[in-house]
C-alpha cells in the first residue's frame, strides 16, 4: 500500500477517517476473526485439559498412518502432511490473487482464485477421505477378555495401550476423547474451510462478472483473503495439537 | 487499493449522500419490520426486549408465589399452566423450568439484547456523528437473528417436556442427559438451539458497533471526545465478541454429548441404576467455558449502563462529568479484569484452592475500578444544580443499586468466605441489585431521557415518578432480606423451604418478599402502558435539544430521517461536557470554540 499520499502530521484518531485507513469491512474482519479464534481457543484448550487428564493418550504415527491406494503400507503422517501442503499452497494462491488485485489484473485475480478454491476442495476431499478411513477402518480390540474389531468414532477408539493377549501384543480401547475431540474439531475446521470455498466462488463469480473493476478496487478479494489465511493458520494450530503432540 | 482512495471514501460516506433520505419510497416492510435504518432497529430491540421482560417477570411472580404461599393452592394457575400446576399447585420440574427460564430471559433476551441492542444501535450514530451503522444489513440480520433466537426460546416453553430446567448456567450432567430430569429433553436442545443463534446475533452487532464506533467518527470527534455511553457501548461489544464465542464452544460441545454420544462433559455417571458407557469427560470443564462468557457477561450488562448513567448525571447535574479519563479508564480496567475473573463463580466446585487465591485477587481488583466510577459520580453531582428528571432519579437510583450490590460483592469475592454464602439467597441479593436491578435502573434511564428522540414524546411524568419510586423502594425491600436467609444458610433453588426446620422462620418473610414482587411487577406494567401511550398520545417535543444537551443526538431533527442530519454531518469541536463553563449552562459539541473561552480538556 502506498502512503505517500496521506500528509504528515494526519491526525488519525480525530474523526472523519478511517484511523486504521482502513475500510469498515476489514476492520469488521479482523474483529471476526478474533471473535473466531475464541471460539477455536476454547476447543483446542478444552482438548488440551481433557488429553491431559488422561493416563494414556494415542500414538499419532500409529493412526494416521495410511495413504490412499497404499493399502496397508506404513506412512505415518504422510497424508495430513500432503493435506498441510495443500491448505498452505491455496493460501500461497490466495496471497497471488490479492495481489493481482491491487494491480487491477482481473485475469490474473480470475486464475488464482480458482486456484485457491481447487485448493480448497482438494484439502475438503482429502479430509473426507480420513474421515471415512477412520470410521470404517477396521481394528482389533481387546475388550473384557475377548477380541473384537472397531472402528474410530466420536465415542469408540481402538487405539488403547496394547497389552499381551494369547502369546501377542493386542490393543485395548483407547479414551474415547480422541474421536470425539478429533471429529469434532476437524469437523469445525472443515466446516470453515467449506465456507470459505463457497465465500472464494462467490468472489470468483463477482470478479468474472467484474464487480470489482466497476467498484475500482478488489477488496472483497483481500477480505476474503483474510478469512482464508485464518482457516490456515488454525489448520496449524489443529495439525500440531492432533497429529505432531 | 490506494490510501488516498480510502480515506475519501470514509469521508464520502459521512458527507456526500447526505441527501439520499428524502428520495426512496419506503413500504411498511422496509421501515418497519426489514429496516435498515439503526434507529428503527433499536426500537425492534427496546419493543421486543420489554415483550421478554414481562414474560420473563411474569415467570418470576409465579415462582415468588409459590415461594411466598408454600401451603396455597391457586386455581388460576392450573388454566395458564395446564398440567404444570395440576389443581393449581406448581409442578416442582416447572418450578425449576420457570427460575431457569427467568434468569436465561433476563440475563439475555432483556439485559444483554434489550439494553445494548437497543442503545448501542440508537445512540452509537447519533452520537458520533454517523448515517447510519458501518453496516446496515448486518444490523438488520442481527436482529432478525435474535427474533429467531426468541422463537426457539419461546417455543421451547410449549414442548410436552417443558424448557431446560437445569438453571440458566445449564451446568452438566443435568444439561448433557436427556434421562436427567423432564427439562433436559427437547427443552434443553430448543435453549441450546436458541442460544446458538443469540450468539451469531450478538456477533454481528458487535462487530457493527465496534467497527462503527472506530471507523465513522464525524470529523472532529476524536476518541477522547466520545461521550461516555458510546465508550461503554464500544467496551461492551468488545466483550461480547470475544466471549459469546466461548460459550459457543461450549453449547457445540454439549450438543454433541447430548446427542452424539461423545464424552466431553461426562464421566463415571450412573442413572436410574444404569451406568453409563460415557468416561474421561469434566463437568468442571463446562463450567469454565461458561464462566468465561458468564462473568463478562455480568458487564456486558453492565457496562451499557453504566455509561448511560455518566451521561445523564452529568446533562441533569448542569456539570462536566467527573474524571472523564479516569471513567475511560476504569471502563477499560473492567474490560480487562471481566476476563480474568471467571473462576470466582466456582470456588466450590473442586477447583484448586490456590488457583482460587489468585481468582480472590483479580476479583477484589475490580473494586478499584467500580470505587473509582462511583466517586466520579457522587463527585458530578456534588454541588450540581440537579434536575430531577425521571431519568435522573434512575441514574441515581444506578448509583444507590451499584453500591449497595457492589458491596456484598467484596463478601461473595473472598473464597472462605464463599464456602458459606455459595448457593445461598445472600448470592441471589447481590448479583439482583448489582446486576440485575441497577442495569435495568440504567435502562429505565436511558428510554426516560432518550424516549423523546426515539418517538418525538416525552412520556408522562407523574407516571414515571410513580414508577421510579416504587421500584426502587420495592427492589430494596425485596432483596434486602434475602441477605439476611442467605447469612442464614438458606439455599437457592429449592421448591419449598417449609418443610426445614431451620428456614422455618422465614416463613413470613418470604411471603412478604412474594407480595412486594407482586407489586413492582405491576408497577412495571405501569411503565409499559406510558411507554406505548405516551408514543401516540404523549406530550410532543416541540424543541430539538429538550434537555440542554452537550451531544450530537440532540443537533438532529426532532423526527430525523434515515440518514439522522437533513443537511451535512455537524463537525465536532469540543468533548461532551462543557456545562456550566465561562458562565454558560451548556455548550454542545458542535459550537466551535471561541478565543475568549477558557481551556479546558
Amino acid at each position: 500500500m502506498s502512503t505517500a499520499a496521506i500528509p504528515a502530521g494526519t491526525k488519525w484518531w480525530n474523526g472523519g477517517r478511517s484511523p486504521f485507513n482502513t475500510s469498515y469491512g476489514k476492520v469488521m474482519m479482523w474483529y471476526f476473526l478474533m471473535s473466531d479464534a475464541f471460539t477455536f481457543g476454547a476447543f483446542l484448550i478444552s482438548y488440551g485439559t481433557i488429553r491431559f487428564s488422561q493416563n494414556y493418550w494415542v500414538d499419532p504415527n500409529h493412526v494416521f498412518n495410511s495413504f490412499p491406494f497404499a493399502g496397508h503400507t506404513n506412512l505415518p503422517l504422510a497424508f495430513v502432511s500432503l493435506m498441510t501442503f495443500i491448505l498452505i499452497f491455496s493460501s500461497v494462491t490466495m496471497v497471488l490473487a490479492v495481489h493481482e488485485g491491487h494491480k487491477m489484473n482481473r485475469k490474473a485475480v480470475e486464475k488464482y482464485m480458482l486456484m485457491t478454491i481447487i485448493g480448497g476442495i482438494a484439502f475438503l476431499s482429502c479430509q473426507a477421505w480420513e474421515w471415512t478411513h477412520l470410521l470404517t477402518g477396521q481394528h482389533e480390540v481387546l475388550v473384557n477378555g475377548h477380541l473384537e474389531y472397531w472402528n474410530t468414532t466420536v465415542s469408540h477408539n481402538p487405539f488403547g495401550p496394547e497389552v499381551m493377549f494369547n502369546g501377542r501384543e493386542v490393543a485395548t480401547p483407547g479414551p474415547i476423547a480422541f474421536g470425539s475431540y478429533f471429529f469434532e474439531i476437524t469437523g469445525f475446521h472443515g466446516f470453515h474451510v467449506f465456507s470459505g470455498v463457497i465465500i472464494n466462488i462467490v468472489m470468483y463469480i463477482k470478479t468474472k462478472l467484474g464487480h470489482f473493476d466497476q467498484r475500482g478496487h478488489y477488496e472483497m478479494i483481500e477480505k476474503a483473503g483474510l478469512y482464508w489465511h485464518f482457516v490456515d493458520l488454525v489448520w496449524v494450530f489443529v495439525f500440531l495439537c492432533f497429529y505432531l503432540i | 487499493m490506494s490510501s488516498v482512495a480510502l480515506t475519501h471514501d470514509a469521508v464520502s460516506h459521512g458527507h456526500e449522500d447526505a441527501h439520499h433520505e428524502h428520495h426512496h419510497h419506503e413500504t411498511f416492510i422496509s421501515k418497519y419490520v426489514f429496516s435498515m435504518d439503526h434507529k428503527m432497529i433499536a426500537k425492534q430491540f427496546l419493543v421486543t426486549g420489554i415483550i421478554w421482560a414481562i414474560i420473563g417477570g411474569f415467570f418470576s411472580v409465579i415462582f415468588r408465589l409459590q415461594l411466598g404461599y408454600p401451603e396455597s393452592t391457586f386455581p388460576w394457575l392450573e388454566d395458564i399452566l395446564g398440567h404444570w400446576a395440576k389443581g393449581g399447585k406448581l409442578h416442582p420440574e416447572f418450578y425449576y423450568a420457570l427460575v431457569t427460564m427467568h434468569g436465561t430471559v433476563l440475563v439475555f433476551f432483556v439485559l444483554t439484547a434489550g439494553l445494548s441492542g437497543t442503545f448501542a444501535n440508537f445512540l452509537i450514530p447519533l452520537q458520533i456523528g454517523a448515517r447510519d451503522m458501518a453496516s446496515p444489513l448486518l444490523n438488520c440480520l442481527s436482529y432478525w437473528f435474535f427474533f429467531l433466537a426468541s422463537v426457539v426460546m419461546i417455543s421451547s416453553l410449549f414442548v410436552q417436556t417443558g424448557p431446560a430446567s437445569g438453571g440458566w448456567t445449564v451446568y452438566p450432567p443435568l444439561s448433557a442427559l436427556g434421562d436427567a430430569s423432564l427439562g433436559s429433553k427437547i427443552g434443553m436442545d430448543l435453549w441450546l438451539v436458541g442460544m446458538a443463534l443469540f450468539i451469531v446475533s450478538q456477533l454481528l452487532a458487535g462487530l457493527n458497533y465496534i467497527t462503527t464506533i472506530l471507523n465513522m467518527r464525524t470529523k472532529g470527534m476524536s476518541m477522547t471526545r466520545l461521550p461516555l455511553t458510546v465508550w461503554a457501548l464500544f467496551f461492551t461489544a468488545v466483550l461480547g465478541v470475544l466471549s459469546f464465542p466461548v460459550l459457543l464452544s461450549g453449547a457445540v460441545l454439549l450438543l454433541f454429548d447430548r446427542n452424539l454420544g461423545t464424552s466431553f462433559f461426562l464421566s463415571d455417571i450412573i442413572v436410574a441404576g444404569k451406568i453409563l458407557p460415557n468416561e474421561g469427560g469434566s463437568a468442571i470443564l463446562f463450567q469454565h467455558l461458561f464462566w468465561f462468557l458468564g462473568h463478562p457477561e455480568v458487564y456486558i450488562i453492565l457496562l451499557p449502563a453504566m455509561g448511560m448513567a455518566s451521561e445523564i448525571l452529568s446533562v441533569n447535574s448542569r456539570k462536566p462529568i467527573f474524571g472523564y479519563m479516569a471513567m475511560v479508564g476504569s471502563m477499560f480496567a473492567i474490560l480487562i479484569l471481566a476476563f480474568l475473573v471467571w473462576a470466582h463463580h466456582m470456588f466450590v466446585t473442586g477447583l484448586n484452592p490456590f488457583l482460587g487465591s489468585v481468582f480472590v485477587l483479580l476479583t477484589l481488583l475490580i473494586a478499584v475500578p467500580s470505587a473509582i466510577k462511583v466517586f466520579n459520580w457522587l463527585t458530578t453531582l456534588w454541588r450540581g444544580n440537579i434536575r430531577f428528571t425521571p431519568a435522573m432519579l434512575f441514574a441515581i437510583g444506578f448509583v444507590s443499586l451499584f453500591i449497595s450490590g457492589g458491596l456484598t460483592g467484596i463478601f461473595l469475592g473472598n473464597s472462605s468466605l464463599d464456602i458459606h454464602l455459595h448457593d445461598t439467597y445472600f448470592v441471589i441479593a447481590h448479583f439482583h441489585i448489582v446486576m440485575g436491578v441497577a442495569s435495568f435502573f440504567g435502562m429505565f434511564a436511558g428510554v426516560y431521557h432518550w424516549y423523546p428522540k426515539m418517538f418525538g414524546t416525552y412520556l408522562n411524568t407523574t407516571l414515571a415518578y410513580i414508577h421510579f419510586w416504587a421500584t426502587i423502594v420495592g427492589a430494596y425491600l425485596i432483596f434486602w432480606p434475602m441477605h439476611y436467609e442467605g447469612l442464614a444458610g438458606m439455599p437457592r433453588r429449592y421448591y419449598d423451604y417449609s418443610n426445614w426446620e431451620s428456614f422455618k422462620m422465614f416463613g413470613g418473610l418470604n411471603e412478604f418478599i412474594s407480595l412486594v414482587a407482586m407489586i413492582v411487577f405491576a408497577v412495571q406494567l405501569l411503565f409499559v402502558f406510558n411507554f406505548f401511550y405516551s408514543m401516540f398520545k404523549g406530550r410532543k417535543v416541540t424543541t430539538k435539544n429538550p434537555w440542554d444537551a452537550n451531544t450530537l443526538e440532540w443537533t438532529t431533527p426532532i423526527h430525523p430521517g434515515h440518514g439522522n442530519w437533513p443537511g451535512e454531518i455537524p463537525e465536532v469541536h469540543r468533548w461532551a461536557y462543557d456545562y456550566a463553563k465561562d458562565g454558560r449552562d451548556f455548550i454542545p459539541q458542535d459550537v466551535p470554540v471561541s478565543d475568549d473561552e477558557s481551556k479546558h480538556h
